[in-house]
């Protein structure tokens, strides 16, 4: 039991590979013994995963907990390192708790090439869940790139019409984020000695030497010249934001949700766009605080442009997927939004949002893909009427629904409210801009209801619809409790966030506690020396 | 070092003699053997010889300047020689049963190859223009004779003679400026060299005549833009397991014998080259990436893809500093083991009957032969760079010294670089994995090319998940060196 406690994280991590080594020595003909085998490993993971949650000490939620540390590459002082902060736990938790319903859901829909198409879900789970613990930068970018291949992989074999087009967009927009912020680490990476050197706070801590530790490379941030960060931070910005999808990196998104099958949907909005937001929380901003101040405005820009577009395009869609595709950009942009409002309120709200975004999108994708199975089609016109003949998926679809425009008792309201608040500390037309996005929200997610569920049931297509059968109960029914969980009793999810979220408030605005008013609105909450300094 | 010759000279060259005899032997050989695959046979052995003697020299640390200084045996071109033996054993493994499917299984081959390698060796080696020249020459005409070596196809004449003229034409520039040098200097030695040169201004014309010169040549050779235009045609007409051998022991021995010349005999002349040589590594990456993406011919598209590597690579020398040093020598070795993996997928396509050059031949491939198909993605992911491959490491390595000096811009036009050639990489993996199999689809096993395989995959998966020992061995062999 004490090695599993001590080795928690990695087992966590590379055990769906080591379900994927057994995977691959199936017979390729016996289908059901290949998808109860993926199923189980995905299950059991989500189910080794849960005393990470357990056994988190939320007291020291800002600590990073569960550590392990053994050297791997010498030369270059790079480290398996790996561990947890609240933040993170979050994240952890949300993955695996996604990975088996997305290939539950894909019992029926897949039936060619199931062993690689199991295999490569499986490999996807192992890259998201290091991508989340890694400690050491080198490690992280490592996973991060890792997890392209097999994301390809599903948008290209099991993909739409246009698959192969959107499995290479895809994969050529990521890469080229990514090789620019392999470029931000390396700058760091040999910035860091000559830190060390000067500040011997630094030294005492993390030694002298070449290193790859996300922590030394945090505590660094206080000294770092504001030139040099803010270069970095240009680099990293351009590698995250393409992941999010910030505005205007997000082209590649609804090709590649379109496109993707539905499991591949659930994973890429439900976590891939959080690698992205995660690394802004956890590399850019207390990594380069100084790189971060210069870059709000236009952080804050996008991050509206993109609320308000990616609302208007999804309200435009015929097709029932890509608009949901489009409300992932106008709902990243509420998540980048608190993020960069840079107060507690706001960055509880983001982290908490990207685990709402992660399980209303998510959700929707589900449901989205059910339609498809039964009729092939997910243009919105093609549908009305359908709760007359599947009651039960009304109900679902209309609590998704509801989650995702943010209704209260539902875990959205939760995590678009705190943002607001952040957003009006900050700034009050941020919280306006933002709060236009919440109707314009609002105004599309209901009129797709109306006009798929409601009205007359005209179509013959459509008139012998079968409801939900008990396997999509079971896909969708956690994900429900979930949003009822965060939207009644949000405490221990605030609980594990806001602690490390202090954190990197006082890492950016080292003097934000000190007197600064906290509800002001029309005016920044921060007083001007904060950015003088 | 009065002496010109000594005995213990014979020590230090002991693997390049054995790799001669060795040649030799197999042209007696080649009279009393009728079958021809023996003779490959033969080659290996000679080949694990001078390995040992290799190793040997290693172990006793002999480190020496034989000849009157003419050559030096030093980590660094031990670490050289390696690479070449090593690529030279691969391209034989899988030639074994692609020469008997082309009907031209000659003993030649075979004892051309180990000569060829003989001049490489001899290459890392040379500290001296002299010694250098010899050595490019004796590789130099073995390949030329090798590209041509089905002489029963247009194609692969055309080859060679377009690669002879070529190569020809710029060992005589290279010459040029060696003559030059040695005007300069009144010496051949590369230290004498660099002494005479740094005694005069940076803008001495001779000493830049002499530089512009050496450089066109030495661009000629890595195929650089834009000294790259025979690569394509050559590499497409050369049997392809001497395209194989071609695309990495022979790169690799000008780049060893380039990180001399400019590390050494012209570095006092640093300021002057770094500036040329950045714009060549920036329209080679560039140039041999978007032209890789235009083609359907596997072999063509590989030709672009080698150039663009070399640009890469030209990173290393432009840093300059101990991370790019030692990226050379790794990249160099990576890129051998993942380069052979490829080219072994790419001789199993040719079949009696079907050309297997096309990347339509590769179609379905994934459902016909599994694992070849899975190694052969691995390869191509490897040779992209992602992580965890070899190739990563490669990479990491010379993006890491451009950073590490201040390179940035370079850094990013070439990880920008990096990042397009995995459209056309991917090319291949798309008519591997989501194309139906077709007729022509399959490969031919031998037992050759299996083992290239094995190796090729062993080592690019385990350089990529634990490079340490790797880096430690590359960093010995350029800190002791330079």
């Amino acid at each position: 039991m004490d090695f599993f406690r001590q080795h928690i994280l990695t087992i966590v991590a590379f055990w769906p590979v080591a379900g994927v080594i057994v995977l691959v020595f199936l017979n390729k003909e016996n289908k059901t013994l290949i998808r109860w085998w993926a199923n189980f490993v995905a299950f059991a993971g989500f189910v080794i995963s849960l005393p990470i949650w357990f056994w988190f000490d939320f007291e020291n939620s800002d600590q990073m907990q569960f550590i392990q540390k053994v050297p791997w590459i010498q030369n270059l002082g790079v480290e398996y390192h790996v561990g947890i902060d609240g933040i993170s736990l979050l994240l952890v938790m949300l993955t695996t708790l996604l990975g088996p319903l997305a290939l539950l859901s894909s019992w029926d829909a897949i039936d060619n090439r199931l062993k690689e198409y199991y295999a490569f879900l499986l490999m996807l789970q192992t890259g998201m869940i290091g991508v989340f613990i890694s400690l050491d930068f080198f490690l992280f970018y490592v996973f991060w790139e890792v997890m392209l291949v097999p994301m390809y992989f599903l948008i290209g074999v099991w993909g739409g019409s246009r698959k192969l087009y959107a499995a290479i967009k895809f994969f050529l927009y990521t890469l080229f984020g990514s090789v620019l912020l392999l470029l931000g680490i390396l700058a760091l990476y040999f910035a860091y000695p000559g830190m060390a050197a000067q500040q011997p706070s630094l030294a005492a801590e993390f030694g002298t030497a070449h290193t790859f530790n996300v922590l030394a490379f945090q505590a660094m941030g206080s000294f770092l010249p504001a030139g040099l960060q803010w270069w970095i931070f240009l680099a990293f910005f351009v590698g995250f934001a393409i992941k999010v999808p910030m505005f205007p990196f997000h082209t590649w998104l609804p090709d590649a949700h379109v496109e993707a099958p539905t499991a591949g949907s659930v994973i890429l909005a439900g976590v891939l766009l959080k690698m992205g937001t995660y690394g802004f929380l956890r590399f850019s901003l207390p990594m380069l605080p100084e790189g971060t101040k210069a870059f709000i405005p236009l952080m804050i820009t996008l991050s509206i442009v993109g609320i308000v577009y990616g609302a208007l395009v999804a309200m435009m869609q015929p097709d029932m997927k890509k608009l949901v595709a489009y409300s992932s950009v106008s709902h990243m942009g509420f998540v980048t939004l608190g993020m960069f409002a840079l107060n507690p309120n706001g960055l509880n709200g983001s982290i908490i949002q990207q685990i709402n975004h992660g399980i209303s999108t998510g959700a929707l994708f589900l449901i989205v893909g059910m339609i498809y199975e039964r009729r092939h089609t997910r243009e919105i016109s093609q549908f009305g009427g359908i709760s007359h003949v599947m009651p039960v998926f009304a109900v679902v679809f209309l609590i998704m629904t509801m989650s995702s425009i943010g209704l209260p008792l539902l875990n959205g309201f939760i995590g678009e409210f705190t943002i607001l608040m952040g957003a009006l500390q900050a700034n009050l037309w941020y919280a306006i801009a933002a709060g236009s996005g919440i109707v314009l929200g609002a105004a599309y997610m209901l009129w797709l209801y109306q006009r798929t569920m409601f009205g007359t049931l005209d179509n013959p297509a459509n008139q012998k619809l079968l409801d939900m059968n008990f396997r999509e109960i079971v896909t969708v029914a956690p994900l429900i409790i979930m949003a009822f969980w965060i939207g009644l009793y949000p405490a221990p999810f605030f609980k594990a966030v806001e602690k490390p979220v202090n954190k990197i408030v006082l890492k950016v605005r080292p003097d934000f506690f000190q007197g600064a008013p906290q509800l002001n609105a029309g005016q920044p909450a921060v007083p001007a020396q904060g950015d003088a300094r | 070092m009065d002496q010109f010759f000594q005995i213990q000279d014979i020590g230090a060259i002991a693997p390049e003699l054995e790799m001669a005899i060795f040649g030799m032997i197999l042209l007696v050989a080649d009279l009393l053997i009728e079958q021809k695959r023996k003779l490959g046979w033969i080659a290996l052995v000679g080949i694990g010889c001078s390995a040992s003697f290799l190793v040997l020299q290693r172990l006793r640390d002999v480190d020496v300047s034989a000849y009157g200084g003419m050559l030096v045996v030093d980590p660094f071109s031990a670490f050289f020689k390696f690479i070449f033996l090593l690529g030279a054993a691969l391209s034989i493994a899988i030639s074994l049963k692609y020469l008997d499917i082309e009907r031209e299984n000659h003993g030649e081959y075979y004892a051309l190859i180990l000569f060829a390698t003989m001049g490489m060796m001899f290459m890392a080696s040379a500290v001296d223009l002299v010694t250098l020249y010899i050595g490019l020459e004796t590789m130099a005409i073995a390949t030329y004779v090798l590209v041509g070596f089905l002489r029963n196809n247009q194609r692969s004449n055309e080859a060679s003679i377009k690669y002879f003229l070529l190569g020809a034409f710029s060992s005589g520039i290279l010459l040029y400026g060696m003559s030059l040098l040695y005007g300069i200097s009144g010496s051949t030695k590369f230290v004498e060299i660099a002494e005479a040169l740094s005694r005069r201004p940076l803008t001495d014309p001779i000493s830049l005549m002499a530089m512009i010169t050496l450089l066109a040549g030495m661009f000629f050779k890595i195929a650089a833009v834009p000294f790259h235009q025979w690569t394509p045609d050559a590499y497409e007409g050369a049997p392809t397991s001497i395209t194989a051998y071609m695309s990495v022991a022979v790169k690799a021995a000008s780049f060893a014998m380039m990180v001399r010349v400019f590390m050494v005999a012209i570095y006092p002349l640093r300021p002057e080259w770094v500036p040329i040589m950045s714009v060549v590594c920036v329209l080679t990456m560039t140039l041999g990436n978007i032209a890789a993406i235009t083609q359907s011919n596997i072999k063509r598209l590989l030709a672009y893809s080698s150039i663009s590597h070399a640009g890469y690579i030209l990173l290393g020398l432009i840093a300059g500093n101990e991370t790019g040093l030692v990226a050379i020598p790794m990249y160099l070795l990576i890129y051998t083991f993942t380069n052979i993996g490829v080219w072994a997928v790419v001789v199993a396509l040719r079949r009696k009957d079907v050309i297997g050059e096309h990347v339509d031949d590769m179609s379905g491939l994934f459902f016909k032969h599994p694992v070849s198909a899975i190694l052969m993605l691995i390869f191509l992911l490897s040779l992209a760079g992602i992580p965890p491959t070899a190739g990563f490491i490669a990479k990491y390595f010379l993006f890491a010294a451009a950073i590490e000096t201040g390179h940035n811009v370079l850094a990013v036009i070439a990880v920008l670089n990096a990042a397009i050639s995995i459209y056309f990489y991917f090319r291949i993996v798309v008519a591997m994995f989501m194309r139906e199999a077709t007729e022509k689809t399959g490969l031919v096993y031998s037992p050759g090319v299996l083992t290239a395989l094995g190796v090729a995959i062993l080592f690019t998966i385990f350089i990529g998940i634990y490079p340490d020992p790797l880096i430690t061995m590359a960093r010995q062999a350029v800190v002791m060196a330079f």
